[in-house]
C-alpha cells in the first residue's frame, strides 16, 4: 500500500510547534516515551513498547562450525524485520533502504561494540561453536524504530539462556533443559541507541521522535552508548551539518538517557527472574492488562466429549457410501500408461506432422471409449473409424461446425457414472478430424 | 474509559468430565484476547491459548495493486511470519489454509477492487498454532470492522497412540500424538470451513474429532461473544 502523504499544513503545524518548544504528545524536548518491557515463557523472548512503537525480540542458539578465520569465536547473527503490520507502507519487497540502514546500525551497535563475549561461545575450538541468532520484528511503527529495536535486542540477549554443554576430552555432551539448568550468555555491557531528530538545519532538536516528527525532520543523529558512558556507535544521517558542541551536548544527553533506560531494563529482568524462581505465572498472558476493556481472559474450560462416539457413529451410518471411481489405466508400451484423458486440443491450426500425431492419438482414444461403453450414437461412428484415417491437406478438415448451443470444448473422463456428458446431438462437434465420415 | 472489570468466566460442563470414555477430560487451555492493541493497522488482536500466542493485524479494505485486483470482490491476502528465521513452505501452506477460511467468511463482494490484508506474527508457539492463528485472525477482522457472514474459530485435536482424544494439545502432546487434526468451524451452524490433518486415523476417529471440535467451538464462540460484550458494554 502506498504511504499516505503528509499534508503541507500538517508539516507546517509540526514545525511551528517545534519552534515553540511544543510537541504533539506534550513531552519536553529531552523526554522519552514510556518504555514497557514484557517477557514470554521461553527464555530470550521479549516485547518492548516505546510509546506505541512495539518490537518483538527472540534469541535462539544452535551449534555450528565456526568461521574459518575465527575458529575460537562464536557467531552472532542479527535480523530486524519490518513486519507488514507495522505500517501500511511496509510491503515485503518495498522497504529495502530503511531495512538495510536499521540492520546495519543494529549490527554495528551490538557486534562491533563486543558487548557479548564470543570467546565464551566456543565449545570445541575449530569444530563446534554456538551461533546466537537475534530476530527482531517490528510490530507497530510509531517512530524511533532503532531505539526500540536496540532495547529489545539487548533485553532479549540478557534474558536468554543457552543449553549447558560439557566437554570431556573428545566427547561433547549437550544437556537438555530438563537435565541441567540453561546458562545465561556472558554480556559485558548493554549498548543502547538514542536518537536525536534535527529540524530547521540543526537549530532545534528532539529526543525520541515519534512518527510524525520523523516525517518532518531534516536529519537524525543516533548515538549508541552504554551506562559507563562509552560510545559504541555514532551515526548522523540526512545530511545535516552539526557543530562539534551540538554533538557533544547530544552525547551528554544520551549518557543520561541510557543510564535511565539501563536501570529500567535491569529492574524488568530482575522482576522476571524473581517471578520464575518463585514459581509464579510468567509470560505474555500475565502482561495483558486486565483492566482494559479491550482485553479479556477465560480460564481453562473443560469440554464434555462423552457423546462424541455416538455422534460419530450416527454420522458414519447415515453417510452415503463413496461413489465408485473406476480408473482404467491403458498401457501403451512398457513404461507408458494413460489414465483418463485431457481436454480437447484447442490449439487451432496445426502443422502437418502434428496433425498426423493427433490423428493417431484420436484413433487410439476411439478404442478406449469403446471399452467403457459410452451410450451415445458415436459408438457406431467410432466403430467405423477403426479403419486407417485418410489424411488430406484439405483445409476443410479444420472446420468445426459449431451449433450455437453446443460447447465445443469438453473433458473426456472415464468415470462410469450415470451422467452422460456427451449427448448424441454433440456428434458433429466431437471429432473434428472425422467430420467427413460423421457427416 | 477504562473500567475495572474483573470478569472471570468459569465454564464447566454439566456432567463429570473425568469419567468420559474418551480419556481423562479434554479441556481447552486458558484463553486471553486483547483487541486494538496496535495503532497503525485498521484492526489488531492478540490471541493467547495457554502459552501459544499470535498477534494479528488487518489492513482493509485498502488500495490494491492492479495486478492483484479482482473486479467483483476484495482480494484477501494473508501473511504469516514465524518468530525465528525466514518464512518457509510450512508458513506458505498455513497462509493458504487461513486465506481459504477467511475467503469463505468475509463478504468480499461488498468491497470490490480492494485488498484486505491479514498479517500474523507468531509470538510464541506451544502447540495448536494454526488454531490460534485462525482465532487471532477472526478477532482482528472483527476489530477492523471487515464485514463477515459469520465468525470462525480454529480447534486442534490430537489422537495419541491408544486413541485418546485431546483438545487444544500442547507442543509436547502434539509431538507424541499419532495424528493431529485442525478444524476451522463457523459460528452460525458450526459447519466445517477448513480441515487439515497430519498422521494416521480412521474415519470413525475423524468424525469423533470433528464432533469434539464442534463442542469445543461452542466455548470459543462464547469467549468471543463475552470479550466483545465487554468491549462494547456501557457499564
Amino acid at each position: 500500500m502506498k504511504e499516505t502523504p503528509l499534508s503541507n499544513c500538517e508539516r507546517r503545524f509540526l514545525l511551528r510547534a517545534i519552534e515553540e518548544k511544543k510537541r504533539l504528545d506534550g513531552r519536553q524536548t529531552y523526554d522519552y516515551r514510556n518504555i514497557k518491557i514484557s517477557f514470554g515463557t521461553d527464555y530470550g523472548c521479549c516485547i518492548v513498547e516505546l510509546g506505541k512503537t512495539r518490537v518483538l525480540g527472540q534469541v535462539s542458539c544452535e551449534l555450528v562450525s565456526p568461521k574459518l578465520n575465527r575458529a575460537t569465536e562464536g557467531i552472532l547473527f542479527f535480523n530486524l524485520e519490518l513486519s507488514q503490520m507495522a505500517a501500511p507502507a511496509f510491503e515485503p519487497g518495498r522497504q529495502s533502504d530503511l531495512l538495510v540502514k536499521l540492520n546495519r546500525l543494529l549490527e554495528r551497535c551490538l557486534r562491533n561494540s563486543k558487548c557479548i563475549d564470543t570467546e565464551s561461545l566456543c565449545v570445541v575450538a575449530g569444530e563446534k561453536v554456538w551461533q546466537i541468532r537475534v530476530d527482531l520484528h517490528l510490530l507497530n511503527h510509531d517512530g524511533n524504530i532503532i531505539d526500540a529495536a536496540s532495547i529489545a535486542a539487548i533485553v532479549a540477549l540478557c534474558h536468554f539462556r543457552r543449553p549447558d554443554v560439557s566437554v570431556q576430552g573428545d566427547e561433547v555432551t549437550l544437556y537438555t533443559l530438563e537435565e541441567r539448568d540453561p546458562v545465561p550468555l556472558s554480556i559485558h555491557h548493554m549498548p543502547i541507541c538514542v536518537s536525536f531528530a534535527f529540524f530547521q538545519q540543526g537549530t532545534y532538536l528532539l529526543v525520541d521522535p515519534n512518527e510524525r516528527e520523523e516525517r518532518v525532520m531534516d536529519g537524525l543523529l543516533v548515538i549508541a552508548m552504554n551506562k559507563h558512558r562509552e560510545i559504541c556507535t555514532i551515526q548522523s544521517s540526512g545530511g545535516i551539518m552539526l557543530l562539534k558542541d551540538q554533538v557533544l551536548r547530544c552525547s551528554k544527553i544520551a549518557g543520561v538517557k541510557v543510564a535511565e533506560i539501563t536501570e529500567l531494563i535491569q529492574k524488568a529482568l530482575a522482576n522476571d527472574q524473581k517471578v520464575r524462581k518463585e514459581g509464579g505465572k510468567f509470560g505474555f498472558a500475565e502482561s495483558i492488562a486486565n483492566q482494559r476493556i479491550t482485553a479479556f481472559r477465560m480460564e481453562k474450560a473443560p469440554i464434555d466429549t462423552s457423546d462424541v462416539e455416538e455422534k460419530a457413529e450416527e454420522i458414519i451410518s447415515e453417510a452415503e457410501p463413496p461413489s465408485e471411481v473406476v480408473s482404467k489405466p491403458v498401457l501403451w508400451t512398457p513404461g507408458t500408461a494413460q489414465i483418463g484423458e485431457g481436454i480437447e486440443n484447442s490449439w487451432g491450426d496445426l502443422e502437418d506432422s502434428e496433425k498426423e500425431a493427433e490423428d493417431e492419438g484420436g484413433s487410439d482414444e476411439a478404442i478406449i471409449l469403446d471399452s467403457i461403453k459410452m451410450d451415445t450414437g458415436e459408438v457406431s461412428n467410432i466403430g467405423s473409424q477403426d479403419a486407417p484415417i485418410v489424411l488430406s491437406d484439405s483445409e476443410e478438415e479444420e472446420m468445426i461446425i459449431l451449433e450455437p448451443d453446443k460447447n465445443p470444448k469438453k473433458i473426456r473422463t472415464q468415470t462410469v457414472s450415470a451422467t452422460q456428458v456427451k449427448a448424441p446431438s454433440k456428434k458433429p462437434v466431437k471429432k473434428r478430424k472425422k467430420k467427413r465420415a460423421a457427416n | 474509559m477504562e473500567r475495572v472489570m474483573q470478569t472471570e468466566t468459569k465454564i464447566r460442563a454439566e456432567s463429570g468430565i473425568e469419567s468420559g470414555p474418551r480419556g481423562p477430560g479434554c479441556s481447552l487451555r486458558n484463553f486471553a484476547c486483547e483487541q486494538n492493541l496496535l495503532s497503525r493497522p485498521d484492526g489488531s488482536a492478540s490471541f493467547l491459548q495457554g502459552d501459544t500466542s499470535v498477534l494479528a493485524g488487518v489492513y482493509g479494505p485498502a488500495e490494491v495493486k492492479v495486478s492483484k485486483e479482482i473486479f467483483n470482490k476484495a482480494t484477501l491476502e494473508v501473511t504469516l511470519r514465524p518468530k525465528i528465521g525466514l518464512p518457509g513452505v510450512a508458513e506458505k501452506s498455513r497462509e493458504r489454509l487461513i486465506r481459504n477460511t477467511c475467503e469463505a467468511v468475509v463478504l468480499g463482494a461488498l468491497h470490490p477492487r480492494t485488498s484486505i490484508t491479514v498479517v500474523l506474527q507468531v509470538v510464541s508457539d506451544a502447540g495448536s498454532l494454526l488454531a490460534c492463528c485462525l482465532n487471532a485472525a477472526c478477532m482482528a477482522l472483527v476489530d477492523a470492522g471487515v464485514p463477515m457472514r459469520a465468525l470462525f474459530c480454529g480447534v486442534t485435536c490430537a489422537l495419541d497412540s491408544d486413541g485418546t482424544l485431546l483438545l487444544d494439545p500442547t507442543a509436547k502432546q502434539e509431538k507424541e500424538a499419532r495424528a493431529v487434526l485442525t478444524f476451522a468451524l463457523d459460528s452460525v451452524e458450526r459447519k466445517l470451513l477448513m480441515s487439515t490433518t497430519k498422521g494416521l486415523y480412521s474415519d470413525a476417529e475423524l468424525q469423533q474429532c470433528l464432533a469434539a471440535a464442534q463442542a469445543a467451538s461452542q466455548h470459543v464462540f462464547r469467549f468471543y461473544r463475552e470479550s466483545l460484550q465487554r468491549r462494547y458494554s456501557k457499564s
